[in-house]
């Protein structure tokens, strides 16, 4: 059955991301990790929406905004990560100690 | 999608393997812009995986977003900071990278189980639809008008929200700009901002 292998592929895809969100010092490949993360999240609706629900494709719609979201959320990101790197002039995810303690 | 069974099957495994090696490139190599040109790479490969899965509004969305607008964005972000720093080690940080595979694996793990044990219940072998645009958009013209409409405003918000932190702000001195020549004739002349003392060179307490 082909479902199981597009689930146990964005599993593979969202668990890769994780390593790449925790264990990343460039904050820029924060946010590739992150965007990795939504795209395994995109795989698994689509495939339930192929699977699942394939005459009203709900998923569909649901992997549109999730794109929207995604995108807003690079661009707000980036920004914050260039204004960070003005402010402090390093990308090193070890210095950002902004809002702890 | 009226392909063969076996030419789906290579061609997921095809992507499949790409993708997973893409994505592994993206976590794992040190130069970070190898890194986003192999994210382009992963999310090419997950647009093809849209098509087996027969969204093909959705792959191309894909493809026109990510690779055109959020790729090229990062490059610009990895282009615009381009400091090429050696980060200074930190102490015991093997332990730390050790701890994050076992999180993922063990995540792995469990989630994988927890998709091949669970009983699909997959409904009786309606062909799936051919016209997704205009199911797609029915469904955002009528039951999903909120979302729709809200994603407008997030994206309005996003770019203006992106262009008011990411602003330089300049002087502008008028009196002085009509007869002289300014000596940097591509540079504005930006206002001194105060840098945030970095944590281990100044900082006051603790």
């Amino acid at each position: 059955m082909q479902l199981n292998l597009f689930l146990l592929l964005a599993v593979a895809l969202f668990c890769i991301g994780i390593y790449g969100l925790i264990t990343s010092r460039n904050a820029v490949r924060v946010l590739m990790s992150i965007e990795l993360m939504l795209n395994a999240v995109n795989i698994n609706l689509l495939a339930f929406s192929n699977y699942l629900d394939g005459q009203s494709i709900r998923g569909q719609v649901f992997a549109v905004f999730i794109i929207t979201v995604a995108a807003a959320e690079a661009a707000v990101g980036l920004a914050i990560i260039l204004s960070i790197y003005r402010n402090r002039d390093t990308v090193d995810m070890e210095k950002f100690n902004v809002l702890k303690w | 999608m009226n392909l063969a069974e076996g030419v789906q099957t290579i061609s997921f495994a095809l992507l499949a393997l790409m993708m997973i090696g893409a994505a592994l490139g993206v976590v794992l190599l040190d130069n970070i812009v190898y890194s986003a040109f192999l994210l382009g790479g992963v999310f090419i490969s997950i647009s093809g995986l849209y098509l087996l899965l027969n969204a093909d509004f959705v792959s191309a969305a894909q493809i026109l977003i990510y690779v055109g607008a959020v790729n090229v964005l990062i490059l610009f972000a990895i282009m615009l900071v381009n400091k090429r720093e050696d980060f200074s080690p930190v102490p015991r940080r093997w332990i730390r990278k050790g701890g994050a595979a076992l999180v993922s694996v063990g995540l792995f793990a469990l989630l994988g189980t927890m998709v091949v044990q669970t009983p699909w219940v997959i409904p009786a072998n309606l062909p799936a639809t051919t016209s997704t645009l205009i199911i797609l958009g029915e469904h955002f013209f009528s039951d999903y008008l909120l979302p729709f409409e809200l994603a407008s405003v997030l994206l309005l918000m996003a770019l203006v929200g992106a262009v008011v932190l990411a602003r330089r702000e300049y002087v502008l001195d008028d009196e002085a700009s009509v007869g002289e020549m300014p000596q940097l004739p591509l540079q504005l002349p930006e206002r001194p901002k105060e840098p945030v003392a970095l944590s281990g060179t100044s900082a006051p307490s603790r």
